[in-house]
């Protein structure tokens, strides 16, 4: 096929806005079998792959689609995942595509979450549909949606196509519409292989499954490829395209996008956004944009049950083959026994990871707050990678600290220019540019600590702006800062999991803030409780967690028996999340307590 | 075979003596004091039946008991009555009874002829030992001179009157019908016809309570000079009028000032002679509840009405607790049974320990307290003075902590002893 019959693309589109409803809409329509019979058979395919334990995953789909020019298309959707954590990902999803379909909801119009993806993707140069769905409904408002989308994409508002996911209504004109607006691929087909990987997962059973766009050069079966970032050679065992049933084809023409297998197993070798080659060629330059993975937010995790650590370090071995971005190392705590200090892109991913082992392996885990890399340089001019606070040298070989920066990428709403203003200078941001993408719509860039933003930035964030403000960022360099290590004491010792390094001006209202916040988390014991937060050796908050007085059921008699035990029983189970620290009982999520000090 | 009722009727009875098993195993008679450590072991003996009379003139807002109010009354008090003696009799002959305890509901909202039918049903198929405990739960609006002398007539000898306050602010807010002028005469009207052992039950820690009415009504209560004392926390439970008034935002109960409240109460009462053996109870020498001992040493007992529990062959299980479930049931001939469990040895030796804890008495150590003392837990709890270890008893000595204790007992496995 020639590059000037495909067409690459995405569907961006807030959560419930009908993304999923239209993928499955352009696939029947383009298909050449019945709704029905696809349907029947991409689930049939999908409980063949539960069967077989692969995970399902088809992040691109060739639509073959018979165009009213007379000509036969390749169109390839292409999947991105949604949320600032993974903000590479997209990056590199979009990266894979010429153009994007905006879609909004006829009823709800442009909502924020939606922005972002679409400046990622009017960054990357992709030629951007507007799309009108849910025409439908009756409280639907077409017009005023696509006025909106206009003022966006900065276009006029009769370039939305106006159409009804559920009904098919206006999907032919969508299809029309991906083949006379979107650019073609314009790769050189003669040139030597350079295939962009935009995702990739692990089966069971086949190894690394990735994703590829091929740009120059086409992709064969049996060749040996080889994979620039990680220098991994490997032969192209399988090559092909999902429809979204897999289909082998050996090979994928420039400007193609399909999956390619090559047996390798470790997901850490084959990454998002690395050019794959074929080996023994003259090198060429890779594709632009490569990034390494590089974990922002680093946590510790340890099993409530210290027996239960060997069951955690498989449950960490096996997320990871799946995961490349999940970074993990042993770790000792006094008060927590034996854990992981592990590094994730953000704070949803490190939910995620913390949801899948307690549910998929059975864990009951312990997070401790989330902490950024410093960088302590010593008198022996021997830099520290500082991932938790323990790590921090003491005082007499400490020299300095340096912390990361990002640089910080805000759209919002220009009436909120003064509230976001405020939020990022509260953050120790530096303002470095301001731009008025058009009057209504402000694009801020900072410098801030990237400690500042990685916890609750993006929830204060959008709380202040009505949810209309968009966040990026990416990593910066590291600065010399005037930080310090608070520690918590817990009846008198302390408690290495509760430290944290914080900006001397914010210690003391840090401490204050924590040690009541313990107060409330920690229950009431047999015994007064003091917590302390220290500076050093000096102490700089109190509170006291006062002795329960009270803990007995009043009536107890024949009939209450079983049902008193019941109570008793589950309130023991309570127990049993709570860990042990010296002779205080606490509950997991006061681990967590720096997290929710705004609450 | 001892008859029943006795001839020598109540009047002799001040003290009432043990039951049979276990005062031919203490083998002396006399008057125990109600903590008495062998007295609390001998209950384990004991027989006893429970009767629910679940009709009440309304539900108060803390009462998740099973209870029938006019407006849910389906059926005339009659036909329960009827359905509770075919019940009696649906059990395999288990006696000499020496306990029987009716509670609600409000017993004292049957007439006296219902309630002597009730107890001649239990005597006449599964026997009532010489000198039992027969005791019903009476509200104070329903007391009368005339219904008292009834009462003992048909064999009762002790009530426990649903007092809860002197304090009219109090009463309203826990929903109750009576007034404290009712409250104070029916200790000399019980007495005057007759009635052996009197117990008093108040509540503290209700919505509109201070510390002054607290202590007044404690005072009060004291000055009528009852047997018997139960001083109970108001305890929210889930689905009451109480518990959606506090989800709703309404204050609950707080467990300081109620920790407080027992402490008020604990001293007065032992300075007015009544001594602590149970958590929420006090009692004059010879004036402990037995049925309530029994309870708490584990013995099985014979349960009979409408969500009643019973204890037998080592299986606990529960009646319906819909009164129209309930009739039919036991109008098909059928036990009207919603549930039972039964525990392995492991699980009845825990709760053999959970249950002696609630005891001033304490519990023998056996194999579940072994356990515990040797556990983590059992150490913090000695070492925060909650726990006790007595030669070979363990007790609680902080009362307000004795789930704590109760807590640690149900973690403990076999193989921790």
């Amino acid at each position: 096929m020639s590059q000037s019959r495909i067409r690459n693309f995405s569907i961006i589109a807030h959560i419930d806005h009908g993304k999923s409803t239209l993928a499955d809409r352009l696939l029947e329509r383009t298909g050449a079998i019945s709704a029905r019979e696809m349907r029947d058979q991409v689930l049939d395919e999908m409980e063949l792959e539960r069967e077989r334990g692969i995970t399902i995953k088809a992040n691109a789909v060739r639509l073959d689609y018979a165009a009213a020019d007379g000509r036969e298309y390749h169109l390839n959707l292409i999947d991105t995942p949604g949320h600032v954590d993974f903000s590479y990902e997209v990056s590199r999803s979009l990266a894979a595509c010429e153009g994007a379909l905006l879609v909004v909801d006829a009823s709800q119009g442009v909502e924020a979450q939606t922005l972002a993806n679409a400046y990622m993707a009017i960054e990357n140069g992709l030629e951007i549909i507007p799309v009108v769905n849910k025409i439908d409904l009756p409280a639907a408002e077409p017009e005023r949606a696509a006025a909106e989308l206009a003022a966006v994409l900065g276009g006029s508002s009769d370039e939305a196509i106006m159409i009804s996911a559920k009904t098919g209504e206006g999907i032919d004109e969508l299809l029309e519409a991906i083949v006379s607006r979107l650019p073609p691929p314009e790769g050189d087909p003669a040139g030597p292989l350079r295939a962009l990987v935009f995702d990739s997962f692990y089966d069971t059973y086949r190894g690394v499954v990735c994703y590829v766009r091929v740009v120059d050069g086409q992709l064969n079966e049996g060749e040996s490829v080889l994979f620039m970032a990680t220098d991994v050679h490997a032969e192209a065992a399988d090559v092909g395209i999902r429809r979204p049933v897999p289909e082998r084809t050996g090979r994928l023409e420039t400007g193609g996008v399909g999956y390619l297998i090559t047996g390798v197993k470790e997901i850490d070798l084959i990454r998002v956004g690395d050019t794959v080659t074929i080996a023994g060629f003259d090198a060429p330059e890779p594709l632009e944009g490569y990034r390494e993975p590089r974990p922002m937010v680093y946590s510790g995790l340890f099993p409530t049950d210290g027996d239960d650590f060997e069951r955690l370090r498989d449950a960490l071995e096996k997320l990871r083959l799946n995961d490349s971005s999940l970074m993990y190392q042993a770790e000792t705590s006094k008060a927590l026994g034996f854990g992981f200090r592990c590094g994730f892109l953000g704070l949803l991913h490190m939910e995620i990871v913390r949801e899948r082992l307690e549910r998929e392996y059975d864990l009951d885990l312990i997070t401790t707050a989330p902490s950024v890399a410093f960088q302590a340089n010593t008198v022996s001019g021997q830099p520290v990678t500082v991932r938790s606070p323990q790590d921090l040298p003491g005082a007499g070989s400490l020299v300095s600290i340096e912390e990361p920066y990002v640089k910080v990428m805000i759209i919002a709403p220009s009436e909120y220019t003064g509230t976001v203003m405020e939020l990022v200078q509260s953050r120790r941001g530096e303002l470095q540019e301001m731009t008025y993408l058009s009057p209504e719509r402000v694009e801020l860039r900072y410098s801030v600590p990237l400690v500042e933003i990685v916890f609750d930035f993006f929830d204060q964030l959008k709380s202040r702006t009505r949810g209309y403000a968009s966040l990026d960022y990416e990593p910066d360099d590291y600065r010399v800062s005037d930080l310090v290590r608070v520690d918590i004491l817990l009846n008198g010792m302390a408690v290495d999991a509760f430290s944290a390094i914080v900006h001397k001006d914010k210690a003391y209202v840090y401490g204050k803030a924590m040690v009541e916040r313990l107060r409330e988390l920690i229950p009431r014991q047999l015994f007064d409780v003091p917590v302390q937060a220290a500076l050093g050796s000096r102490i700089i908050a109190r509170e006291t967690i006062k002795a329960k007085r009270k803990d007995v059921i009043a009536k107890c008699y024949g009939g209450d028996v079983t049902r008193k035990r019941k109570l008793l029983e589950r309130q023991k189970e309570g127990k049993k999340r709570m860990k042990m620290v010296g002779q205080v009982e606490v509950p997991q999520d006061a681990f967590v307590a720096a997290l929710r000090l705004g609450d | 075979m001892p008859s029943w009722p006795p001839s020598d009727s109540v009047t002799s009875n001040l003290a009432p003596p043990l039951g049979e098993v276990a005062r031919a195993k203490r083998g002396t008679e006399g008057v125990s004091s109600p903590d008495d450590p062998a007295l609390a072991d001998d209950a384990a003996d004991l027989k006893s039946a429970y009767l629910h009379i679940p009709f009440c003139a309304r539900r108060c807002p803390y009462c998740d008991f099973a209870v029938v109010t006019p407006s849910e009354r389906t059926s005339p008090v009659a036909r329960y009555v009827t359905a509770l003696e075919s019940e009696i009799v649906m059990e395999d002959p288990w006696g000499p009874l020496d306990a029987v305890n009716l509670g609600g509901g409000t017993p004292s909202t049957l007439q006296q002829h219902q309630l002597a039918a009730l107890l001649k049903a239990l005597a006449s198929h599964h026997t009532v030992a010489t000198g039992a405990e027969i005791s019903l739960e009476a509200n104070p609006e329903d007391w009368t001179d005339e219904y008292a002398v009834q009462l003992v007539a048909a064999g009762f000898t002790r009530v426990s009157f649903g007092i809860q306050s002197f304090d009219p602010a109090v009463l309203a807010s826990l929903g109750r019908q009576h007034t404290p002028e009712h409250a104070a005469v029916v200790v000399d009207v019980a007495r005057r016809a007759g009635v052996a052992s009197v117990s008093l039950d108040l509540m503290y820690g209700a919505p509109g309570e201070s510390e002054d009415s607290w202590r007044q009504t404690v005072e009060r209560a004291l000055d009528l000079g009852p047997d018997h004392l139960s001083g109970y926390a108001l305890t929210v439970e889930p689905g009451t009028e109480l518990s959606r008034m506090v989800l709703a935002g309404g204050s609950a109960p707080d467990p300081d000032i109620q920790a407080d409240r027992f402490y008020v109460l604990a001293a007065a009462a032992a300075e007015a002679g009544l001594i602590r053996y149970e958590v929420s109870n006090w009692a004059k020498p010879g004036h402990h509840c037995r049925y309530n001992l029994a309870t708490w040493a584990g013995a099985e007992f014979v349960g009979f009405g409408l969500g009643a529990h019973d204890h037998r062959d080592i299986r606990r299980s529960r009646n319906h607790r819909r009164l129209d479930r309930y009739l039919e049931s036991i109008e098909r001939g059928e036990r009207p049974r919603l549930g039972s469990e039964a525990l392995d040895p492991w699980g009845r030796e825990q709760e053999r320990v959970m249950l002696g804890l609630r005891r001033v008495a304490g519990v023998v150590t056996g194999g579940a307290g072994t356990a515990l003392l040797s556990s983590a837990e059992g150490g913090r709890l000695v070492a925060a003075g909650v726990l006790e270890r007595d030669g070979d008893r363990i007790r609680v000595l902080d009362p307000m902590l004795t789930d704590a204790a109760a807590r640690a007992v149900l973690s403990v496995s076999e193989g921790d002893c």
